[in-house]
């Protein structure tokens, strides 16, 4: 392999598979930006006390867990537990057989993009559709998603619109709007045939066991009116203390995410219909996964069970907006997934520990978190994993030979000296590849080595400059 | 699955065993995240008709002027929440079919639907539907147009207001403006699931 894998993917990426990613997630950094900084005199301290309440949550998950299964229980919801991804999927379809359904329509969750809920439940001879705009392409294109908000940034309209001709869903016509009027009537019907709606949520409140949805096309809420049994899809860090805290939490999701003030529908669940509704679910499950998590609980980089997917640390980060999200290889991509694809891997650690590698650490995920998650910190952690477990990294150039150089005075003071003739040769002639290709675009800055050690030998000794330099 | 149950809280509670200090909740005031600029000695309603218009939602507070609406959308066939169709009925005039029941098999037919809302939000300009006060939830959501009645007294001035009435209620919605996406290259297009024109008609 030439570069890292991740780099790889880049330089193969197509045009304007790259132009669209870039475009999207660029867009949509700025106008979340405007919105928060405009609103609000100091959108940092709110991001503060966003990560405080989470952290809270996350380090204190083994009594939240219990507290909020008895008020859902309390609520007439039935709960579940999920160690892992086939118990995940076994739990949803054994619901399923017990009601004798056959059809289920899904709004987007995250959690079962992770146990690929809708390819096993369509094996087991479910009807299995999803309704989100962008999923339900995703589904028809056998494609995966490539951002955890926007999860078709990486198709343009021509190829969407060559999708819904090849599924019988009309004449091509590239225009948005009847692509997404099309989606409308064909679904619409597909959500009152179906037996079960299923659903994740962004937060769940241990004071009252509510759930939060929050979305914008309203096919959650579809799914929630048109069926008589309601899944719910958890992991098991989406808990909040209070309801109190999701005026602060809710704010900053829609804010971060799609920069909006608030979602177009936020939903509060708590349990099934009431008694003189005469549309919805009479029967509602919860099933709280793990998958992985526990693993990352007992790690150094818990922290990264604070997030709320907003997406805002992949709109930002300059790896994803070149690289774009099919390049992680995982669920989730962009700095969040290049911290948690990783860590979900568990025992597998190895296949994905390439991906904390995959960054400049410039610290734009870690402004824009809302949950304020020191990202940067913890690629650092789990590069130290790699190279604690010996992990071999394919593309990295070899460092030794610098190791060694930047060890030895004596051969430090001879490289500088030497470097001097760089200036007066001709490096793009040189026969070194990466340095061939990085000349193409660019010039190679004078030599200025030596400066450093000169003006450090000749500065004045005072007892305030050396104590600077302990 | 009680299995499940035990294994993933003994991992739970075997992962933070080792913390010294459990991070600490902290102390805070939900007031940090409401515009207070916004909505300084102003009416509710003059703040919730301003901030739904900007979610390309629309404020109306007089029946004959939805039924404008209604007429002039082409909008003619719709459902009607029972217990408000008395009082509604008179400003309806020729053209209109109006039924108070829906029927689930005939989703394509209604072109709006009317139904109470619990409440309403200013800061957001957010129509509230919870369960109960909404008599169908197929009603207020299939229709191209859905009108939402809020009572006046009803209108919160913020997020935080409204989260702490939540009350007892299975199935709060707050809906805020048309459903819409920009899943599509970005491209902001309203009515996708939802409906594509979200009225508000505040009473008295
Ligand atoms: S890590 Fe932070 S910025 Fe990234 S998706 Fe999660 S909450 Fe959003």
């Amino acid at each position: 392999m030439k570069f890292q894998q991740i780099d790889q993917f880049a330089a193969e990426l197509k045009a304007d598979t790259r132009a669209a990613v870039y475009d999207g997630s660029k867009k949509g950094h700025e106008k979340r930006t405007k919105l928060l900084f405009d609103e609000f005199p100091d959108p940092n301290h709110l991001r503060r006390v966003a990560g405080k309440i989470k952290q809270h949550v996350v380090e204190n998950l083994d009594t939240y867990l219990p507290a909020v299964e008895a008020k859902m229980k309390a609520n007439g919801v039935q709960v579940h537990w999920a160690a892992t991804a086939d118990a995940a999927n076994a739990a949803v379809l054994g619901i399923m057989r017990a009601r004798g359904a056959t059809k289920i329509v899904k709004a987007k969750t995250m959690v079962s993009e992770e146990t690929e809920l809708a390819h096993f439940l369509e094996k087991e001879g479910i009807e299995t559709l999803e309704t989100d705009l962008g999923e339900f392409i995703v589904q028809i294109d056998h494609d995966h998603p490539s951002h955890i908000v926007k999860p078709i940034i990486h198709k343009n309209r021509r190829e969407i619109a060559r999708s819904f001709e090849r599924e019988g869903l009309g004449a091509y016509n590239d225009d948005p709007e009847t692509i997404t009027r099309r989606a409308r009537t064909f679904l619409r019907h597909k959500y009152l045939e179906a037996d079960v709606g299923l659903t994740g949520a962004n937060f769940v409140s241990v004071e009252s066991g509510r759930i939060v949805l929050v979305t914008n096309e309203g096919n959650s809420r579809f799914c929630l009116a048109a069926t008589k049994c309601h899944i719910a899809m958890i992991g098991i860090e989406k808990l909040v203390p209070r309801d109190y805290d999701l005026g602060l939490l809710l704010n900053l999701l829609a804010r971060s995410g799609t920069a909006q003030e608030v979602t177009v529908y936020t939903e509060f669940i708590s349990g099934p219909k009431s008694a003189a509704q005469p549309d919805g679910p009479e029967e509602m499950h919860v099933i709280f996964v793990d998958n992985g998590r526990t693993e990352v609980l007992a790690s150094e980089c818990r922290d990264i069970l604070r997030c709320i997917r907003c997406g805002a640390c992949l709109n930002v980060c300059p790896v994803y907006r070149q690289a774009s999200g099919h390049a992680y290889r995982s669920v989730y991509p962009g700095p969040v997934g290049a911290v948690l694809s990783p860590l979900l891997m568990g025992e597998k650690f190895a296949e994905k520990a390439d991906l904390p590698k995959a960054s400049s650490l410039c610290g734009a995920c870690n402004e824009v978190c809302p949950v304020n998650i020191p990202i940067p910190d913890l690629l650092l952690r789990l590069r130290n994993k790699a190279k604690e477990e010996n992990i071999p990294s394919p593309g990295t150039p070899p460092m030794g030979a610098w190791a060694l150089l930047a060890s030895q005075p004596t051969a430090w003071r001879a490289a500088l000296w030497g470097g001097k003739a760089i200036n007066y040769l001709p490096t793009n002639l040189l026969p070194i590849p990466a340095l061939r290709a990085w000349e193409a675009k660019r010039t190679l800055p004078a030599w200025r080595g030596g400066e450093f050690r000169k003006w450090m030998k000749g500065r004045a000794r005072t007892p305030g400059a050396s104590a600077k330099t302990t | 699955m009680s299995d499940d149950r035990e294994s993933i809280l003994s991992r739970v509670r075997g992962a933070l065993a080792p913390l010294r200090e459990r991070a600490a909740m902290p102390d805070y005031t939900t007031e940090i995240a409401v515009m207070r600029n916004l909505l300084a000695g102003r009416d509710a309603l003059a703040v919730f008709s301003e901030r739904i218009k900007r979610v390309n939602g629309i404020a109306l507070t007089d029946p004959a002027a939805l039924v404008e609406k209604l007429r002039a959308g082409g909008w003619l066939h719709g459902y009607c929440d029972p217990a408000l169709w008395p009082t509604l009925a008179p400003h309806f005039g020729e053209g209109f079919k109006v039924e108070t029941v829906f029927d689930r098999t005939r989703v394509d037919d209604y072109a709006f639907g009317i139904t109470r809302a619990a409440g309403a939000i200013a800061e957001t300009g957010t129509v509230i539907l919870d369960d109960v006060t909404t008599s169908s939830r197929l009603a207020a959501l299939a229709p191209w147009v859905h009108v939402a009645v809020v009572n006046r007294a009803q209108i919160f001035s913020d997020l935080p207001q409204a989260v702490a009435a939540l009350g007892a209620d299975s199935n709060v919605i707050w809906c805020t403006g048309p459903s819409k996406t920009a899943d599509v290259e970005g491209i902001l297009i309203e009515g996708v699931h939802g409906p594509g024109v979200q009225i508000a008609l505040v009473v008295d």
